[in-house]
């Protein structure tokens, strides 16, 4: 449908950015998980190790340096292949540079299609706060009850089964035609992508409520509001704040892809529009930028699951 | 005064299970009648049914033949007039001591009583099996007898009319085992309780109870043997060691599971 736009020496390389953005939902989960396992990993072992100074000089050492040396293999990798390009692709020196003077004023206005990086990127988030608001607000309950209800739970699970899979792009033309706008429309794809995983986690979460527990609430003849509020929802709270995280995370995916079909403000569209200037340093910056933000948005929302969940849960 | 002889009546009751395998009759031609204040051992090897019927009698499972009454009344589900200590002591790992006492204590009393009053009931529970200290603790924070001691107290705080308990000391050490059966011994003395435990300790069962419901081995098990236990009250433990009717009894039991009942489990 755009494909129309690439320009020829970068096609490739653009198509293969495209291709891997329409493909998020389904892969970027394990990768996400992994990401999140290695970023708590150096913690775990920092704190194991140390006794005396010197023990916990080197854990802290392990911790830091690692990850800097991978962060220099980047770096170094970029220098090569920026330098073997030519003038295609920026260097880091370049990039940082015009970096530092993007972000001296990330929010002017001269007019609808010049705003600042600051602007873009709040448009983004905004975006996805309300579709992932909307998605916690009818996926949770809808979890809950298809995890409650075992004919609710047959009722709906081919369903899940067969739209999960589908490409929340896919949905965009839809929610183009129904709401006959675009932000509507970019709303209603984070929509789509951020509530599967949500009702697939609750529902195994209330699936998973041991045993036990509702026999006590048998036993104790609890109200099915007293069961809800005092035996389910803290049980389930740990899978909801993972398929929160999740959610999350995908949204965050696809809200770019989406601003680049839909236009207007976002850091999508900002992509895009660097693009059709031919703007790589920009790109490059805005690469960065969506990868900073998604992790800062993970490790605040790990934050939050590590607040809610409480010991002993599995005994 | 019948009444009370027959407080829990049970009668032609037999269980049977559908699983993936076809039915499985758990339970068959199950009499037994259980009187007021009667402190009632069910014993048997592992897999004969002991705690598919206190599940019956706590109305958690119903019947597939023939009906269980209590105090006359037919048993048609879970209710908090029997209350059930759970082997694995099922405390909600998010709530303290006392939140868990509370919650049952709410629901009996709730409609009748202040807050006050119900505060005052749970953390007079919880100083019955002597956790006062503990109250504000979160379950996982406490030892796992402390934790059994709990869901003592959540289920004496209801003031049940019988109390149930699954293998309530089965996953405790000797130590602990013993002290919680001497504070059990002790409550059940003041509050008179009516309980059923479950249990496969001989020891155990001949130390706390009246009667020894001794069952078959599964599938389709029922009552082997029922052995009134004549002890005089209160008990001691290292008194009765040398006791002769204490091992009279013992050795009733053990002959039942082990000579009568063995063989059957080698066949199986």
């Amino acid at each position: 449908m755009v494909s129309a736009v690439f320009h020829s020496p970068l096609e490739a390389s653009a198509a293969e950015i495209r291709s891997t953005s329409s493909n998020t939902p389904p892969s970027c989960l394990p990768v996400t998980a992994a990401a999140v396992t290695a970023a708590l990993a150096p913690a775990r072992t920092e704190s194991k190790p140390g006794r005396d100074w010197r023990g916990h000089g080197r854990g802290l050492a392990l911790a830091v340096l690692p990850p800097l040396f991978g962060l220099g293999l980047l770096v170094l990798v970029w220098m090569l292949v920026a330098q073997s390009t030519g003038s295609g692709i920026p260097g880091p020196l370049e990039t940082w540079r015009q970096a530092v003077e993007l972000f001296s004023d990330p929010f002017y206005r001269k007019g609808p299609n010049d705003q600042g990086v600051g602007w873009n990127l709040l448009a983004s988030l905004e975006r996805v706060a309300l579709g992932f608001g909307l998605a916690a607000a009818v996926g949770i309950p809808a979890g809950f009850a298809l995890g409650r209800s075992a004919l609710l739970g047959r009722m709906f699970n081919p369903l899940i089964s067969l739209l999960r899979p589908v490409s929340p792009l896919a949905w965009l033309p839809i929610g183009l035609l129904v709401f006959k706008g675009a932000n509507p429309a970019a709303i209603w794809t984070i929509f789509i992508c951020s509530i599967w995983p949500m009702i697939i986690n609750t529902a195994v979460g209330v699936q998973r409520v041991p045993q036990d527990y509702l026999n006590v609430a048998r036993v104790l003849n609890l109200s099915e509001w007293k069961i809800l509020t005092t035996i389910l929802l803290p049980s389930v709270l740990p899978y909801m704040l993972t398929g929160v995280r999740l959610a999350v995370g995908t949204a965050w995916l696809v809200i770019v892809a989406a601003e680049m079909l839909t236009g207007g403000v976002g850091i999508g569209f900002w992509v895009w529009d660097e693009w059709n200037n031919l703007n790589v340093k920009n790109i490059i910056i805005a690469i960065f930028v969506i990868g900073i933000v998604g992790l800062l948005l993970e490790a605040a929302l790990i934050k939050l699951a590590s607040a809610f969940s409480y010991e002993d849960v599995k005994s | 005064m019948n009444n009370d002889a027959k407080f829990i009546d049970i009668s032609g009751v037999a269980q049977t299970f559908k699983t993936a395998k076809g039915l499985f009759p758990a339970l068959r031609d199950i009499d037994l009648q259980i009187a007021k204040g009667e402190f009632v051992a069910l014993i048997g090897h592992s897999g004969c049914g002991k705690s598919t019927l206190l599940n019956l009698i706590a109305g958690l499972t119903t019947p597939t033949e023939g009906g269980l009454l209590c105090a006359n009344k037919e048993i048609k589900g879970p209710g908090p007039e029997r209350a059930m200590v759970f082997q694995n002591h099922s405390l909600l790992p998010w709530l303290s001591c006392f939140d868990n006492v509370y919650l049952g204590v709410e629901r009996v009393f709730g409609k009748t009583e202040k807050k006050d009053q119900l505060k005052a009931r749970t953390a007079a529970a919880l100083e019955l099996v002597s956790l006062g200290h503990a109250a504000h603790k979160r379950p996982g924070e406490i030892s796992g007898g402390m934790k059994q001691r709990v869901g003592i107290a959540r289920a004496l705080a209801m003031e049940p009319q019988v109390l149930l308990m699954d293998e309530p000391f089965g996953a405790l050490d000797a130590l602990t085992r013993a002290r919680l059966q001497d504070e059990l011994l002790e409550i059940v003395a003041r509050t008179r309780s009516t309980v059923v435990m479950v249990t496969h300790d001989v020891d155990e069962a001949v130390l706390l109870s009246d009667k020894i419901v001794m069952m078959t081995n599964g599938p389709a098990a029922t009552i082997g043997e029922v052995l009134p236990v004549r002890l005089p009250r209160p008990r001691n433990r290292v008194a009765l060691a040398d006791d002769p009717d204490y091992q009279r009894c013992r050795k009733a039991v053990i002959d039942f599971l082990y000579t009568r009942q063995g063989h059957v489990e080698k066949a199986a």
